[in-house]
């Protein structure tokens, strides 16, 4: 067994062990946490097929940024675990269903491999000298697939507007802070200075 | 498994190959890791001496000469000291969450090319490496804000998590920039291109992002005057609040490994690394030369930027800080990115060659 097939085996098992976790942690923050873990392992799993772009890509997105959010959320709500499960006899059918389903995808996949076809002939382009993963992607990106790419990318914008306009309510007595306003004030704005002349009281004695 | 020097087959040839390779690599990781450790060091030694001095005191001189021993007697002092466990808190986050902290931070410096060829792991995706590690380090923070179970310490983390992810895109953009100039994602490379002495360092054609980017980095460090996070005044310490001892100071080393870092990544990305600015003058040899001591000159003068910023400024207001990532770096590098843009459709620059 080569170093490459000892490390894969190792991280799939340690990949495996942490997609059980997220599923059956009682505490969804551990849920969360276990998926984070099973993200980085299948970084690594894409590493060892050279794909280091999708691979960096995978920590930078989904570790870095949509993770950080999804735990924000979670350590925010209460949630009662309960409640969440109440459906789960309801709805085990579809649930064996799907997974029917993913399992039949890889058996079909690990069958066309076992009659000798070639499913990802990767390993050939990636051992030429100064291939670089990335460079590859991109240029895939920018010349044959540049509409599907750009038209995900608007796609993308969209959904990002959308949210936003969503969660923008404007509420009656609402104060917001106008910073332009803030920044262009001026010392005469804010304080009047008034001159008045002194009043004397007659009788009264200048000093 | 290439890149072994041939002395170390020389030296150990009844190993196997990969073994070699990781005795190798493992005996420079930890070099690099002390020569790290010992700069931060003196790094809080610096903080506090020049902090001293712009506010007319002293600062710290009484262990070893000038005070330079201090930072081992810090060490010592906090070793000593015993690690309190809250007893609500959840142990196993509670005390792994320090430890998320300072990994990625050191781990970073793997690809931090320190002289011609010195980076540990000479990558093609370096730049993306950097990104994913630096935005993997928010879990140390939002981890301890949690376990801690405290309202302080929770809320701190909420502001760490909010700050840090708004401030990655700001730097995301900033670097797509240098990028574009490079045509390349290995830092070497990066600093390959902008050879020819001080004139062709891309901080000349992207100032604002270099703005950007800096300013970022200051606030993705939690550092003054974006400290929020552990903002005194308002929730006593932040996510650290119940942490004490080495636990505690791990957080701190993060911290001001990721100083070093942003300041030694701020000097590769726009002022060259380890090109020497007189690069092409007819100066002495080694005033034109490239090496490890213009990277380390640029890189301390960034630092002290950090330290005179803290002087300096007195503290953001949260919401503040949101507005100026979300609505003014954000809208900045992208407009700028359309002129490099137009840069290159004219070929104006030093890439047009």
């Amino acid at each position: 067994m080569s170093i490459t097939e000892i490390l894969f085996y190792a991280f799939s098992g340690v990949l495996l062990v942490s997609a059980v976790g997220v599923i059956t942690a009682r505490n969804p923050v551990h849920a969360a946490l276990f998926l984070v873990f099973s993200f980085f392992n299948s970084a690594v799993l894409w590493m060892l097929l050279e794909a280091e772009f999708l691979a960096i890509v995978l920590v930078l997105v989904y570790v870095g940024a949509v993770m950080v959010l999804f735990l924000f959320v979670v350590m925010m709500l209460d949630i009662n675990v309960a409640q969440v499960k109440e459906g789960f006899t309801r709805y085990a059918p579809l649930g064996i269903l799907i997974a029917l389903i993913v399992v039949a995808e890889i058996g079909s996949v690990v069958w066309v491999k076992s009659l000798g076809q070639e499913v990802t002939p990767v390993t050939a382009i990636a051992a030429e000298p100064g291939y670089s993963n990335t460079g590859a992607l991109g240029e895939l990106l920018y010349t044959k697939y540049l509409y599907p790419f750009e038209l995900a990318a608007v796609i993308l914008l969209l959904a990002i507007v959308a949210a936003i306009v969503l969660t923008m309510r404007k509420r009656a007595g609402l104060k917001q802070q106008d910073i332009g306003a803030q920044v262009s004030v001026r010392a005469q704005d804010r304080v009047r200075i008034v001159k008045m002349p002194p009043v004397i009281e007659a009788g009264e004695k200048q000093s | 498994m290439n890149g072994v020097p041939e002395f170390v087959n020389t030296l150990l040839p009844f190993l196997p190959e990969w073994i070699r390779a990781v005795v190798f690599y493992g005996v420079v990781a930890l070099v690099l890791f002390i020569s790290v450790i010992l700069t931060m060091a003196f790094l809080t030694l610096a903080e506090r001496r020049v902090i001293g001095s712009i506010q007319a005191r002293i600062g710290p001189n009484r262990v070893g000469p000038g005070g330079l021993l201090q930072p081992f007697a810090d060490v010592l002092k906090l070793m000593l000291k015993e690690i309190v466990i809250p007893s609500s808190s959840n142990k196993f986050l509670f005390i792994i969450a320090p430890l998320l902290a300072v990994i990625p931070a050191l781990a970073a410096w793997a690809v931090v090319p320190l002289w011609p060829d010195g980076a540990v792991a000479d990558i093609n995706a370096g730049l993306l490496y950097l990104l994913a590690l630096s935005s993997a380090g928010v879990y140390g923070v939002i981890l301890a804000g949690w376990a801690t179970n405290s309202k302080y310490a929770f809320l701190g983390a909420m502001r760490a998590a909010a700050q840090m992810v708004a401030y990655e895109i700001a730097m995301g953009f900033a670097l797509v920039g240098v990028v574009m100039a490079a045509g390349s994602l290995n830092l070497g490379d990066i600093i390959e291109r902008q050879s020819g002495g001080y004139f062709s360092y891309f901080f000349w054609w992207m100032i604002p992002l270099f703005v950007v980017y800096f300013i970022s980095g200051v606030a993705e460090t939690n550092r003054a005057p974006f400290d929020v996070v552990e903002g005194e005044s308002e929730i006593v310490a932040g996510f650290h609040v119940e942490y004490s001892g080495m636990a505690f100071a791990v957080f701190f080393v993060a911290e001001y490994v990721n100083m070093i870092l942003i300041s030694a990544l701020t000097s590769i990305f726009f002022f060259g690394g380890w090109l020497s600015p007189f690069e092409g003058y007819p100066l002495p040899g080694f005033l034109t030369a490239p090496g490890f001591h213009w990277l380390f000159l640029k890189l301390s003068f960034f630092l002290f930027c950090y330290l005179w910023f803290r002087a300096t400024f007195p503290r953001y207001r949260y919401d503040q800080i949101m507005r100026l990532g979300w609505k003014v770096f954000i809208p900045v590098t992208l407009v700028w990115l359309a002129v490099l843009g137009a840069f290159f459709a004219y070929d104006i620059g030093p890439w047009s060659k």
